[in-house]
Order: C-alpha cells, then sequence, then structure tokens
C-alpha cells in the first residue's frame, strides 16, 4: 500500500505512523520515525504525544476555576449621579434584553455563557473518547474538535466590550464605568481553554479506525476508489 | 514502502489526522484539501507574495493611523471624551486590573502587528528572488504560533457591542481612527487567507538550500 494522490483518500488512509513515519504538525514535511526534529522548521517531531491529554486536563481544570469568579464577581462597575450598579455577566445580559436590545443581549450570552460552557464540555468529551479508545464517530468528533478551535476565541469579545467601555465612559460626575475583578478572570479562563484545546492532540481521534480500514480494504479495489 | 529506504520529501503529512499523501501542487485556484478530515493542506495562489507584502505594508500604515487617530467620542449632557485604541488597550491600567491591560494591549495590537513584521521579514527576500533572511524559518514559525492569539477582529465585534449598550444614555461619534481599525481588520482576515503554509515553507526550503 503506498500513499495516493490527494484527492483518491478515503477514510482508509494511510497514516504516517502506519507507514513507519512521523509528520511534522507545523510544516506538513514528513520524516523517518527515528527523527526528533524537523529538518525543514526545526519543529520537534512527536507522532503522537504522550502527554497531551494530561496538558489538555490541567488547562481545562484552570480555565473550569476561573470561570467561577468569572461569573460571580461583577464585570462592569458603572458609576452615575445618584447610583453605582455592579453588573455580572449574565446580569448585563437581562439587563441589556429588558431594555429591549434581546439581539446584543443574545450575542453576550452566547458569547460569555453557552460558547464556554460548551466549550468545556466538547473539550472532555474529546478528551475522555480518546481515553476509552472511541473506534465510531471519527468524522463528527473531528468537527467538533475544529468548531472548538475556531470559536473559542471569539469568547474574548466581553473582555474588549469591557475595555472599550471603561476607555470610553469617562464623563466626569455624570457617569463612569470601571471594570469589576471579573473581567481578569473572564479573560483568565478564556486564555486556559484556548491552551487546553491547542494541547489537544486531534491525530488521536482517528488512531482507533483499523477495523473501519480492514474493512473497506476487504473491499475490491474499484469499490474503493468511488 | 519501506521508510527508511525511501526519499521522503515528496510527501505531505496532514497536521490534524496524520494521513499521508504525495504532495501534488494543485492547479491554480484548486485546493488540496486532505480526503480524511478536509483540512486545508496546499492553497498556492499566484501572486500570493507580492499581495501579502501589499496588504501587510497597508496594515502597518493603517495600524499606526488607528492608534494615534481619536476612535470614539461621547457625548453627554455637554460633557465629551474621546478615547483612542490606545487608551481602550490600556484602560485597565490604573489598580490590580494591570496585567489585563497588557494582555488586551497584546492580542489586538502587539500581536497583529508581529505576526504583520515577521511576514514581511520572510516574504521580502522570497519575493525578490533573495536567500531567505537569517532566520527566516523561526521568524515564520513564530507568525503561525501567534495566529490564534490575533484578535483584532474580535475587538472590532466587541466595538460594535459596546456601543449599542451605551447608545441609550449618550450620542456617539466614530472617529477617523475607527474606520481606519475597521479597514485594517478586513485586510488582515484577506492576508491570512492568502497565506499557504506549505508554498511558504517549499520556498523557504528549496531557497535555503541553494
Amino acid at each position: 500500500m503506498s500513499a495516493g494522490p490527494l484527492h483518491e483518500l478515503p477514510d482508509t488512509a494511510l497514516t504516517a505512523r502506519d507507514a513507519g513515519l512521523v509528520g511534522c504538525r507545523r510544516c506538513g514535511r514528513v520524516w523517518p520515525m527515528e527523527d526528533s526534529l524537523c529538518g525543514r522548521c526545526g519543529t520537534p517531531l512527536q507522532s503522537r504525544d504522550p502527554r497531551s491529554l494530561s496538558r489538555v486536563w490541567a488547562f481545562w481544570v484552570a480555565g473550569l476555576i476561573a470561570y467561577i469568579p468569572a461569573n460571580l464577581y461583577p464585570m462592569l462597575v458603572t458609576t452615575t449621579l445618584l447610583q453605582e450598579t455592579k453588573n455580572t455577566i449574565v446580569g448585563g445580559a437581562i439587563e441589556l434584553a429588558q431594555h429591549g436590545n434581546g439581539g446584543v443581549a443574545a450575542i453576550v450570552l452566547i458569547a460569555s455563557v453557552v460558547i464556554p460552557i460548551g466549550k468545556f464540555l466538547a473539550i472532555a468529551f474529546l478528551a475522555l473518547s480518546v481515553q476509552r479508545q472511541a473506534v465510531e464517530g471519527a468524522h463528527a468528533r473531528h468537527r467538533l474538535y475544529e468548531i472548538v478551535e475556531y470559536i473559542g476565541r471569539w469568547s474574548m469579545i466581553d473582555v474588549f466590550v469591557v475595555a472599550i467601555l471603561t476607555a470610553l465612559v469617562q464623563l466626569n460626575a455624570l457617569a463612569s464605568i470601571h471594570p469589576g475583578p471579573a473581567a481578569a478572570a473572564f479573560a483568565a479562563s478564556v486564555a486556559l481553554t484556548m491552551l487546553s484545546a491547542q494541547s489537544f492532540d486531534s491525530r488521536m481521534i482517528w488512531d482507533h479506525m483499523r477495523p473501519t480500514r480492514k474493512a473497506a480494504a476487504a473491499r475490491s479495489p474499484e469499490e474503493r476508489l468511488t | 514502502m519501506h521508510a527508511a529506504t525511501r526519499d521522503t520529501s515528496d510527501l505531505v503529512a496532514c497536521p490534524t489526522c496524520d494521513a499521508i499523501y504525495h504532495a501534488v501542487t494543485p492547479a491554480r485556484g484548486e485546493r488540496a484539501r486532505c480526503g480524511r478530515c478536509g483540512i486545508v493542506l496546499i492553497t498556492p495562489r499566484t501572486g500570493a507574495e507580492a499581495r501579502i507584502i501589499a496588504l501587510a505594508l497597508a496594515v502597518l500604515i493603517l495600524t499606526f493611523g488607528a492608534l494615534y487617530f481619536p476612535f470614539l467620542t461621547i457625548r453627554a449632557a455637554g460633557v465629551s471624551h474621546s478615547a483612542s485604541l490606545l487608551s481602550a488597550a490600556i484602560a485597565f491600567t490604573g489598580g490590580p486590573l494591570f496585567a489585563l491591560s497588557l494582555v488586551v494591549l497584546g492580542l489586538i495590537v502587539l500581536v497583529p502587528v508581529s505576526r504583520v513584521i515577521l511576514l514581511l521579514y520572510v516574504l521580502i527576500p522570497l519575493s525578490l528572488g533573495r536567500p531567505p533572511a537569517r532566520g527566516a524559518k523561526q521568524a515564520f514559525t513564530f507568525a503561525d504560533q501567534l495566529k490564534p492569539w490575533s484578535m483584532a477582529e474580535i475587538f472590532a465585534i466587541g466595538c460594535a457591542v459596546a456601543l449599542v449598550k451605551v447608545a441609550d444614555l449618550a450620542d456617539i461619534t466614530f472617529g477617523p481612527a475607527f474606520w481606519m481599525f475597521a479597514l485594517l481588520t478586513l485586510l488582515v482576515v484577506f492576508q491570512d487567507s492568502l497565506v499557504c503554509r506549505w508554498t511558504i515553507w517549499e520556498t523557504l526550503d528549496q531557497e535555503g538550500a541553494a
């Protein structure tokens, strides 16, 4: 069996590891398994990263811990002539919705609550599926991983909103906005979950697909091409 | 196929699922995707280097403009206050959230600017047909590592959300920097879509060996 041209590879793809090779994750160049540094870009080579999952879990737990104060403490402190209001993430979104800004409230809730919680669940699911050597659903799990990687950065939006409001709304006694401790906790939580997702070695999603490969190999070559 | 006995330089491994392929440069305007996980492996564009360089220079100039000019101005009951991009980036400076303002400054200004400078450093010698600059490979690796931490476009959407939040209590006017930043954001996204890592690594490799 040899690696075919790019457009012809089905699920039964030959992996670098199967071929006794190791691929560089930064530049894509392929090297013999015993090489430890990529000769082209200098990135350390590892066929599979054995410590990947422990790093994923370490960042995951740290991110989850940071997410708790991010929701309990105020994100924004608004001082006007009459009063001082402290808003948590969820509280701020509820206030927006009450003022008729349902769409913006939805953006804030999705970026700061739905996406972070969804990300914690998704990363945990992916790590557990690799740990129990799941065979099924590699495509779906890969898709989930891509979504987590793509969408994770967008949670930072709420921190930027607080930064802009703090810089902008400084009208002396009339009204001023200051950040609450939740802003720092939330930024830390987003960064830690991004690191958690980046630590995940996505090649492990596909490693236990061998049964499928055998089944496909048993079929005739003509069938395999279609 | 035995790994030890063959030349592996014509192979490409998918970074996300480890499938290997013979690297075949796709036809103009086409992309080579991994047949298993669907990620784009090779996407060469004609004249990409020159276009990336032009975009990178435009981004640099716009960044200095966006930092210098007023970004947003707020008016309520006769009081007004202008915020520049720099003042938004360092909004948390007073007090315990100082570290956070460094992070924000990094994510929306320092990281995007560093990436642009690194790409220029790598690509300008290549587009002139010269050997790669010293440390070009490290520079390109670093630019690649910084990519997820470049959040200018997220900041731009953050501006929109912030505007809606204060629209009720005050009048907001956009300064020139706001439009520069909006344009800059689009250029960065467009520039990233032109960068084909495989093609650039191949070029760096050949030029370096020659």
